[in-house]
Formats: C-alpha cells, structure tokens, sequence
C-alpha cells in the first residue's frame, strides 16, 4: 500500500538565475511541508534528471545540496514518462519497506539555462544516432511523422487537434502558475507558425523553467488519504522508425495492465491527467486509454466532455501545452493537480468529483508508457 | 564493422536478413533482434518503396539544417520490406509510391525519395 502525502509545485516559465538544484529544492519543500513531515524523515529520494546540468549521480547531488542523508537514492530516466515511472518505482520501494517516506523530484531551468536551440537539440537525440538524427529530426517532426499517420488513419484534422490546444490554455487561464495567461482560439493555432507538419507552433509544449516533487508514503500523514491503487508500464520500441503500428501502441497495452491490476474501469474514472507534448500526444492517448472513441476525442472536447465542468475534467493545471514544460517536471505537475484535485484544494479549478483518477505519461516518442490510477480514500 | 550505406557516406540503403528465422532489420546490430541468432545475410535494398508518414520540418536546431528548411523528413516501408526514414520531395503524400536517390544535407549523404511515375 502507498499514498501520495504531499505535492509541491512552482510557477512554469521563467525563472531567472535558478538552477535545477534551486527549482528541485523550491519544489521537495513544498511537498514535504505539504506532507507534514520533517527533511529528517525521508529516507528514500528518486530525482530524475536535467538536460542542462547532466550529472551521472543527480540523486546524490540533490541530497547532498537539500541536506538530506537517505538509505535509498538515484535516478530515472524515462523521458516525459519520468515522473510517473519514478512514482511507480516509490509506490513499490514504500509497499516493500525499502523506505517509508520517499521523495520524487524534478526540475530544471530549461527554459533560461540554455538556448531553445540547445534544447530543441538535445531533444531530438531520442532518435536513432546513425538512421535518424543524421537526416535533422526535431522532437517535433517525430510526432508530425506519427500526427501525419494518425490522421490519414483515422480522418482528423489539423482543426481537431487545435481543439487540444485551446482547451490547455483555457484551463491555464485559471491557474496563477502557468506560463501562459491570455487565451488562444482554433484559428490561433492554425495561424500559428509551421513547426514540423501538421504541427505548428501552438500544437508544441513551451521549454520552461519549473519544478515539482511529491512525497509517497507508506500510511498516510495527514488529513490527504490518495491512494496508489494500481501502476503498469509498457516500452515498444525507442525509435520512431521502429513502432509498431498505431494501434499497437504502448499505452493501449499499460492501460489494460493497469485495469487488471487495481481492478479499476475506465467508467470508475473522474479525473484525468494526461501527457500532451503536443497535440497529438494528447488526442492519441486520449483514446488509446478509452477515454474517447477513436478519432473522437475532438469531438469530445468541443462538447466540453473534457472541461472542469465536464464528464471527465482533464489536466486543468494547463497540462505542458499551456502550464508550460521543464522537463522531468513538466507532467510531474499533471500529477500535483490531479492531487490538489482529489484533496478538495483545487481552489477556483476545483472540480465536483474527482474519486478517481487516471494519469498516464509517456516518454520518447510514444516509446515508454507508464498508466497510474489513484483513489482518495 | 561500419556498412557501407548512406550512414558512412556511401550511396546505398543497406539492411539485415536473419538466415535462422527470415526477419529483416534495419538497424544494424551483430545479431537479430527477433530470434537473436548471429547469422545475418547484409543486403541491399532497391530504394523502392511507399510513403508511411512526412514531416516537413520549418523550424530546424542548428544553423547547418536551418539552411535547408523547408526540408521533408518521412517514413517509407521499403519493397523489401522493413520500414526507413529518410528526407523526401515536399510533394510527397502517404500511400505515394517512391524511389531513392542521394542528396547532400548539411555536410552528409542523405538518402531522398521521390514520387515515381
């Protein structure tokens, strides 16, 4: 058994002159404080990693600098699915007694510690070094290639997908965190300019400054009882070039996993929390996971199924379309809100019900999958 | 050992077929990623093929491939049989039949499909 004791967050965008360290530290205090714990009593640290400040031991260095001396500490690397991968690994580390506070972390000044060139760049070494990364790739053109299949298969358009965006941002609006505040419209996002077809600009995730941490406990600490009730993963392939067909995909897989395990249906779910890189990302998982019939998640979102006030409320932090993108941090923020969420603490974005959530992360290009259902109690 | 393909600055599109189990792999690798077996024939493909998916990249990361942009990057499943990416004509449509020829592209040969008649 495991719950998540406490969540921490910071403002996405710019964070002049911090760190990765500081924007990890700013986060894992305020998701222990939010615990009600003491530095002193976590003795387990999972941190992911920083593609500015790269370092073959971050956990360590984390702790040294947070002034933590734990029994239990390294790092995960699993791209955009880091955050939920490293929750998994806690849930199973705390369940065991290996530790019985563990502190997940991420954070990284993305956005002002290196050039969006560099970051661009470093981004697009998850493809193939010799069949892949020679021929000039962008993160971008990776999921445009999958955008470009995904739309020839099942008839969407690049309006639907703009849909995706709107709603982020809408949701970003109410939030005083994101990195983004004035609201965009479908015609916006296709007047946006042309990143990598069909994506443009506004399909695409910001590079941001940010951080977030949570604390996974083995009993509860206080008044937030949000239990871990299932995880599952599931890797296909790394590269692009070696996927295996869209409806072979890895989410699909970790999604039917996940429900054997916790026992839990799509039709128990009241929340949301959903990877979304870019557009695409977000409207292909959507319905991998069957929380949209195939090619209808825009329709869905039009409809306002997906809206705080809707059927099932999705990502109303902004998710890393409109809440912004550090990094290991960014959908570790989804997590944070699906929390604040489930606690009642949502403030102005708080939805009616949310019992039950789905989140779901993926790292790569639709390479790594990781499923996760949480359940207040 | 390096092929000799585009990868090293060759003209041809090389891939792998596993003698014990008949699969092939584009990747090249010392042993087949489906059976695990070290007996792979090395072979060369007809550069014929039909479009999977394109990306036709605008907003590139350095300053060699900023001077190609607009450039194509696409997914081709090969008449042999095993599926490449490569760069392509910004005409191209999935379902396109295509052929290979050779291009340079900031500094290296890059493989570079075309619609064929």
């Amino acid at each position: 058994m495991s719950f998540i004791t406490g969540v921490g967050l910071t403002s996405y965008g710019k964070h002049e002159g911090s760190s990765s360290l500081d924007l990890m530290s700013k986060a894992a205090e305020l998701a222990i404080a939010d615990a009600g714990l003491k530095r002193s009593e976590i003795d387990g640290i999972l941190c992911g990693y920083s593609t500015v400040s790269p370092h073959i031991m971050l956990a360590t260095v984390f702790a040294e600098h947070f002034g933590i001396q734990p029994s239990y500490a390294h790092a995960v690397q699993v791209g955009g699915a880091t955050g939920l991968a490293m929750t998994m690994l806690a849930h199973h580390l705390v369940d065991a007694g290996v530790a019985k506070h563990v502190l997940v972390v991420g954070g990284e000044n993305r956005l002002t510690g290196q050039s969006r060139d560099a970051s661009i760049q470093a981004l697009a070494q998850v493809g193939h070094p010799d069949y892949e990364v020679k021929l000039g790739p962008t993160i971008p053109a990776y999921y445009g290639l999958v955008a470009s299949r995904y739309m020839h298969e099942y008839g969407v358009t690049e309006e639907d997908l703009a849909e995706f965006a709107v709603l982020m941002r809408a949701h970003a609006l109410t939030h005083p965190g994101a990195q983004f505040h004035e609201p965009i419209t479908v015609a916006d996002v296709m007047a946006s300019k042309p990143v990598a077809s069909p994506l443009k600009l506004l399909d695409c995730c910001p590079v941001s400054d940010g951080g977030a941490a949570f604390v996974i406990s083995r009993e509860p600490t206080n008044a937030a009882h949000v239990k871990i009730r299932g995880c599952t993963q599931a890797h296909t392939h790394q590269h692009v070039t070696a996927a295996p067909a869209l409806s072979e995909l890895g989410a699909e897989i970790s999604i039917a996993k996940a429900k054997q395990a916790s026992g839990v249906s799509i039709a128990d779910v009241r929340y949301a929390a959903v990877y979304d890189s870019f557009t695409i990302t977000l409207a292909m998982l959507l319905e991998d996971l069957g929380l949209a019939k195939r090619g209808e998640a825009a329709a869905r979102v039009r409809s306002g199924y997906f809206s705080r006030d809707g059927e099932m409320p999705l990502n109303t932090h902004g998710g890393l379309l409109s809440y912004g993108h550090c990094g290991v941090g960014g959908a570790m923020a989804h997590l944070v809100e699906a929390h604040l969420q489930m606690t009642g603490r949502a403030g102005n974005r708080q939805v009616r019900d949310a019992s039950v959530a789905l989140l779901h992360g993926d790292g790569g290009v639709l390479s790594s999958h990781v499923s996760m259902f949480l359940e207040r109690e | 050992m390096k092929p000799a393909d585009w990868t090293t600055g060759h003209e041809a599109i090389l891939y792998q077929a596993c003698s014990s189990c008949g699969k092939l792999q584009y990747f090249r690798r010392g042993f087949c990623a489906a059976c695990g077996s070290t007996e792979l024939a090395e072979k060369r493909a007809s550069g014929k093929g039909t479009i999977y998916a394109t990306s036709i990249v605008t907003r590139a990361a350095t300053a060699e491939t900023r001077a190609h942009v607009p450039y194509n990057i696409v997914l081709v499943d090969t008449e042999e049989g095993f599926r490449m990416m490569a760069h392509g004509a910004n005409d191209l449509a999935i379902g396109d039949s295509v052929s290979a020829r050779f291009k340079q592209f900031a500094g290296r040969l890059v493989p570079y499909f075309e619609k064929v008649a």
